[in-house]
């Protein structure tokens, strides 16, 4: 049994309702998962003795513009133990623009959730300090949705008062 | 914020506190300051914005303030072509552009699928491995500097400077290179800058060795660094660290050998690794690499093959310029690429480089078009700093100083 197939197996055991998918692209192992189930998922795969995914790389959203899932949030985890990296995907709806939080699993996750929040305006439940990391807090927009012009919105930006 | 109880303060700091028989540790807990320090800071590299609460001098509470460089450059990847972005990768760590061009084109190589030839491949972990001396030059002579000992950023800059002349014979350029072209590098590595490289490394270890007998044998920069700004394993993986900073806290992973790239696993090289997890540390890794980097680089001058220096795919890979001049074919292919892009095909990849800070990733979304749909660059350095607050809690404000030197941010990649 490949690490992969260790991870399918474990996965499928304990999260029969999460509509799993699995997926593989140029050597990336992919896993989709129901947004509902994304801390136990990510607990899960950290947590396992035999699987020990113990560093949360990274964590961004991809904005679908027309898509009926508009948004979707990407985690690249890597395991030391197992020297594999894999992507974990959850699909996040315009309409109900929330997912939980994974700060509480890996601490890494707070900055890089606070990032995404910052960037496309999602949600994320339980997170500690969902503050706006780059833009000033006042700022109304979320700079990496598509529908924001390139070139900015004038006025959306207020200047330091004199 | 929380607020410190009594057991948490540093040790160290604890015992001065009580040997002070006019000071009481109750009395330096009751009053409390927020001190804002930056982002017009020099000792923040960068702008860089800490909001620190004090007990005294000692610190209780940090809260990172990042934006000040916010330019946006996510958003700008997604409206330009791949061949476009390459100038901006050398905006982000602006101390090791090299290291930048070279992720993002292996980056763009894996979408597209393009087999770059041996040679290039070797040139490119040349510069990716010259970046890396440079960049940890700039970390130790810095950091050093902030801790008091100038003399050390004289001579890590003199060590720098002489890089700097050598990618101005290599690719034309001293500090913005965009060397790295998609399929291979902008023009061959002539004998003439291989020449210097040799000259260059034959006579860096002296030199590095001179520096570190001027750090190593000074007590006070000892001092000052030995047990500061101490962070555990479990606490350094958790927190995002990568790169030196990881292994100065024993964590033995470099992505070099984790997760092999160029030709990285036909070179023979040690991963330093320290137990300590303190500035100390961070600084002995950054020498140790440094060292490393070197024997690396006469590896590559050893081994490096002759041959083509860019894939032969003409749909997706730019032409020579001499060919554009005279060849229709080639002059076809130049206008489709650079007006309408390289059209990768639908899919989306990760890809991450061991930079001289580290991890440094793009994550890459193409729907088959010339530009890409999502551009995503993970940073070493904006992780690095989300681990600040962890490292200062306890720490006296003077050690700020030293620790913010130790994880070596760059506030462009952080902020991007």
């Amino acid at each position: 049994m490949t690490r992969k197939d260790i991870i399918k197996s474990k996965l499928e055991e304990n999260f029969k309702d999460a509509s799993l998918e699995f997926s593989e692209y140029k050597d990336e192992f992919v896993i989709r998962v129901d947004k509902k189930f994304i801390d136990p998922v990510c607990r899960l795969l950290k947590t396992d003795n035999e699987l020990e995914f113990l560093m949360c790389e990274d964590i961004t959203a991809v904005d679908w513009a027309t898509r009926k899932n508009r948004f979707t949030v990407v985690y690249h985890i890597f395991s030391l133990k197992n020297n594999i990296r894999i992507v974990v995907k959850a699909d996040v709806d315009e309409a109900d623009c929330n997912i939980d939080s994974v700060s509480s699993v890996w601490r890494a996750a707070n900055w890089q959730e606070r990032e995404t929040y910052d960037m496309y305006g999602i949600k994320f439940n339980n997170h500690p300090d969902l503050r706006r990391m780059y833009m000033p807090e006042e700022f109304e927009y979320y700079p990496l949705r598509k529908d924001f012009p390139l070139m900015g919105i004038p006025g959306s930006l207020t200047l330091p008062k004199k | 914020m929380e607020v410190l109880k009594k057991d948490e303060v540093n040790p160290k700091i604890l015992e001065a506190l009580l040997r002070d028989s006019d000071n009481t540790v109750e009395d330096a807990l009751d009053n409390e300051m927020i001190l804002n320090m930056g982002p017009q800071h020099p000792a923040t590299h960068g702008v860089l914005r800490l909001l620190l609460k004090l007990d005294g001098e000692t610190i209780v509470g940090c809260v990172p303030d990042l934006g000040y460089l916010h330019r946006g450059y996510e958003k700008m990847a997604e409206n330009m072509s791949y061949y476009e972005y390459i100038p901006h990768t050398d905006r982000l760590d602006y101390i090791s552009p090299m290291a930048n061009n070279v992720a993002w084109v292996l980056a763009v190589e894996k979408l597209a699928g393009i087999e770059v030839p041996i040679r290039a491949q070797y040139i490119r972990m040349l510069i990716a491995e010259l970046a890396r001396v440079a960049s940890h030059l700039v970390a130790i002579g810095s950091f050093a500097m902030d801790v008091g000992a100038l003399t050390v950023f004289l001579w890590t800059l003199r060590e720098r400077e002489k890089i700097m002349d050598i990618w101005d014979v290599l690719c034309g350029a001293r500090f913005t290179n965009s060397y790295t072209r998609i399929g291979g590098v902008a023009n061959d590595a002539q004998p003439e800058s291989l020449k210097l490289i040799k000259e260059f490394i034959d006579q860096f270890i002296p030199n590095l060795d001179e520096c570190e007998r001027l750090l190593n044998t000074n007590r006070i920069f000892v001092e000052r660094l030995d047990g500061i700004g101490a962070i555990s394993r479990e606490d350094a993986l958790d927190l995002g660290f990568t790169g030196p900073n990881l292994r100065a806290s024993g964590v033995n992973i470099d992505l070099r050998r984790a997760t092999p790239y160029l030709q990285y696993d036909k070179i023979d090289f040690e991963v330093p690794v320290y137990n300590e997890g303190d500035c100390l540390a961070r600084y002995f890794v950054r020498t140790d690499e440094a060292r490393q980097s070197t024997a690396i680089i006469y590896q590559i001058l050893d081994k490096m093959p002759q041959g083509p220096i860019r894939a032969a795919e003409p749909k997706k890979v730019l032409p020579h310029k001499a060919d554009v001049y005279s060849k229709m074919e080639e002059l076809i292919h130049d206008f489709m690429i650079v007006n309408f892009g390289i059209n990768p095909p639908v899919g989306e990849i990760y890809h991450a480089i061991e930079g001289s800070k580290g991890e440094l990733g793009f994550y890459l979304v193409s729907k088959g078009e010339g530009h890409p749909w999502k551009c995503k660059i993970r940073s070493p350095s904006f992780n690095n700093i989300q681990a600040l607050p962890h490292l200062v809690k306890g720490a006296m404000v003077s050690d700020v100083v030293a620790i913010i030197g130790s994880i070596d941010p760059i506030m462009g990649e952080a902020d991007k």
